[in-house]
């Protein structure tokens, strides 16, 4: 039970639960009792300093508010070498606020419309462009271009009215993981095309391993299913667009994609539902299963056998869609609206788009890879120079279902709608239909 | 969510005289004692209570002042009871929970603290160790279970051989939160308990044994009754901990597949950054109304019996 690594903020790991008090005192507090009654300082805000001044450079102070509790490991360390690296630049004081990952997310609304901290971390995609729709981020198109970072990065933190309000760090690739050792005592080899990929599940399944490891007992890793699947099948532009709300769910493509999974379904770990994805990590780790995909974060699940782990990206079921597009969501860094120093966060973000801050964060053995093409790459882990390789290679990026739709979808519909599908895979229909009833009502039409 | 806590609503006095004329400290006083907790019931309890009711007819994500909030009259009601596939089983699994927990674990505790009064030897020992679930935070319970429940590496499959999928089959796993529940619930009811047969005057025992009525009578037709306002109590906390039960669940799996409460449903829909709050509260109205429907039928009860006095 890594309470670490939760990219997408699903899982939940034990001290989530203990804001759950807080949470639901919550809806109260936004601006219907403004300063009243109930108006206690959120969890976030109560480890901020005291008030900053403006300004940049030496002397002023930026709260840099990010979203890894103290001490959960490699990936707070990395923040907070990040943090200390741009004081140390800068001769400003960054005043670290570092909050549990789910805490973090969980209050979020609260922490943007109190008093939060000028610079925090957050994801690129429709979550971040939900912000900036409601004037809760800052504005930061004067950071942009980066030098170092492409389109597609500048494309990734552009909100829908054509400007910039994020900064990318690193990003990760999902994948097909496996061990090296079990498909080279096998003779198995990584598949490019669909039959290569059956025959390959098969030859497993002869073999009495079960070709996939899985699980979604917290709901979202099967999203990456659905993602990988619907961009096999339909194609990215499709996939944008269901996510969008602009295309239907109970729409045949979509029922393709749910009728493909189905007969894959024999092929992956049975009772996912109950299964967290550490667990299905370590099946794989002990070679009852053959490949499992997922983020490259699955080294966290079997940390010994890193050197052991190796992927290739999910193969093409279409010859006519290929394979190019794949999920690799982007972490990164907004300015919030309320900051008090809105000119020293702006300073910040100027420098963590840089190579030197992406040097800076690549100390700890993070699965992530730099945004930053600038970034020495000679200290990067194996895993990390073929995950830039392969998202280097990939045409589309899409970020994750609950990134790239809204998230009140993702969580209240998708999740139970997707194991709905896992504990009866033959009522497609009736999944889809109950899909589409809630997205309108969500979506609004 | 929204509060409706009984022991916060201070109970009506039947029969008072009218008050004499009190010299004015006097007065403030009074003024003060019944002002400052009205005051506070006031705000803690009516207030949102009523906004929740309020918010349930809107669509609104948290963001923004008021005049956000788009007024979609009894929208949410309705998509909740029609096209929201996990409430009608919420409502059932809550029931279900609320059965259980008296049939098994209250009964249980009961039991057992009357057992455990007896001054048998090692008492404080049973007392500690039962009572200690309760006192572990709830993610520990939830990473213990974890452990038991485990499919492919937890220690109830390991030792029975078998392969069920106690936290994936939603057949199932209900059964096994109820359990992890009845640990922790046990040990809470026994502490209560407990505490009342502590204070169960020992002369009224000591009359009964001299009656020559048995332990069992002695119970059931003397402490039993005395003990009334315990039992109350203890209705009560099982009620209220079986219709806002959702922190076990919300360890599990948030409250999905199958472990589907009223209380886990209200929290998805309201936690996390792009929050629906106008569905959630429909939804915690619907369980405010659900437990005023207890609570009504338990004050009528204890007025009923106060007036009979």
């Amino acid at each position: 039970m890594s309470p670490r690594r939760s990219p997408l903020g699903q899982p939940i790991p034990p001290s989530a639960v203990a804001t759950m008090a807080a949470s639901r005192r919550r809806f109260l507090q936004g601006s219907l009792l403004g300063a009243g009654l109930l108006a206690s300082p959120t969890l976030l805000t109560a480890c901020g300093g005291s008030d900053s001044g403006g300004g940049t450079g030496a002397g002023s102070t930026v709260k840099f508010g990010i979203n890894e509790a103290k001490g959960s490991g490699p990936a707070y360390d990395r923040l907070k070498s990040l943090a200390d690296a741009y004081a140390k630049k800068s001769g400003a004081t960054v005043d670290l606020n570092a909050v549990d990952h789910n805490t973090f997310q969980e209050n979020l609304n609260n922490y943007l419309q109190g008093s939060p901290d000028d610079v925090f971390t957050w994801f690129a995609g429709y979550r971040m462009n939900q912000l900036a729709e409601s004037g809760l981020i800052s504005d930061v198109s004067e950071v942009w271009p980066i030098d170092g970072q492409g389109d597609s990065f500048k494309q990734a933190a552009t909100a829908s009215d054509g400007k910039q309000y994020f900064v990318p760090v690193g990003y990760y690739p999902w994948a097909v993981f496996y061990l090296k050792s079990t498909f080279e005592k096998k003779g198995y080899e990584p598949p490019t095309t669909n039959d290569e990929f059956m025959s390959l599940m098969q030859k497993m399944q002869k073999d009495g391993i079960t070709p996939f490891a899985f699980a979604d007992k917290d709901g979202w890793p099967a999203m990456g299913t659905f993602d990988i699947l619907n961009m096999r099948i339909n194609g990215f532009d499709f996939h944008m667009d269901l996510m969008a709300g602009e295309k239907d769910w109970d729409s045949s493509e979509v029922k393709q994609v749910f009728d493909t999974w189905k007969g894959l379904l024999p092929y992956h770990q049975k009772d996912p539902l109950g299964r967290t994805w550490q667990e299905a990590a370590t099946s794989m780790g002990k070679g009852e299963c053959g490949m499992y995909l997922l983020g490259t974060f699955v080294v966290d699940g079997i940390p010994d056998q890193e050197d052991d782990l190796d992927f290739f990206t999910f193969p093409e079921l279409d010859s006519s869609i290929g394979a190019t597009a794949l999920d690799a969501p982007i972490d990164g860094f907004c300015v919030a609206a309320g900051g008090k120093n809105q000119a020293g966060a702006i300073d910040m973000m100027k420098w963590l788009g840089t190579a030197e801050a992406a040097d800076a964060a690549n100390k700890g053995n993070t699965p992530l890879i730099a945004a930053n093409s600038g970034a020495d790459t000679s200290v990067y882990s194996a895993l990390q120079q073929k995950s830039a390789e392969v998202v280097g290679q990939a045409t589309d990026i899409a970020q994750f279902l609950d990134r790239d739709t809204r998230s009140d979808f993702a969580s209240t519909v998708m999740i139970p709608s997707l194991q709905k599908f896992l504990q009866d895979p033959d009522d497609i229909d009736g999944v889809t239909k109950s899909i589409q009833q809630q997205k309108v009502s969500i979506f609004g039409g | 969510m929204t509060s409706t806590d009984p022991d916060l609503v201070p109970p009506a006095r039947a029969g008072r005289r009218p008050s004499r004329r009190l010299p004015w400290r006097d007065r403030a006083v009074v003024i003060a004692m019944v002002a400052v907790p009205s005051f506070f019931v006031l705000s803690l309890v009516w207030f949102p209570a009523v906004l929740s009711v309020i918010l349930s007819f809107g669509s609104w994500n948290g963001i923004g002042d008021v005049d956000t909030i788009q007024w979609i009259g009894t929208q949410n009601y309705q998509d909740i009871a029609t096209i929201y596939p996990p409430f009608w089983p919420a409502v059932k699994h809550n029931l279900i929970w609320l059965g259980f927990l008296f049939l098994g674990p209250t009964l249980l505790g009961m039991f057992l603290a009357v057992v455990l009064d007896r001054n048998m030897r090692f008492s404080r020992f049973y007392q500690t160790a039962f009572y200690l679930p309760v006192v572990l935070s709830l993610a520990l319970t939830g990473f213990i279970w974890q452990l038991m429940y485990s499919r492919d590496q937890g220690l109830i499959n390991q030792v029975l051989g078998t392969d069920i999928d106690w936290y994936g089959d939603p057949s199932v796993n209900l059964w096994a939160a109820l359990v992890a529940t009845a640990w922790r619930h046990t040990g809470y009811i026994m502490l209560i308990y407990l505490a009342g047969l502590k204070g169960v005057d020992a002369s009224l025992r000591e009359a009964a044994a001299v009656d020559g009525a048995s332990e069992t009578k002695t119970f059931f037709q003397v402490v039993f009754p005395v003990m009334r306002p315990i039992n109350m109590i203890v209705v009560v906390i099982v009620v209220i901990e079986s219709i806002r039960a959702f922190d076990l669940v919300w360890v599990i799996n948030r409250g999905t597949n199958g472990l589907e409460l009223i209380g886990a449903l209200v929290a998805q829909n309201v936690v996390g950054e792009a929050s629906r709050y106008g569905f959630g509260s429909a939804l915690a109205v619907i369980m405010m109304v659900i437990s005023s429907v207890f609570i009504t039928l338990y004050l009528r009860v204890v007025f009923r019996q106060e007036r009979e006095r």
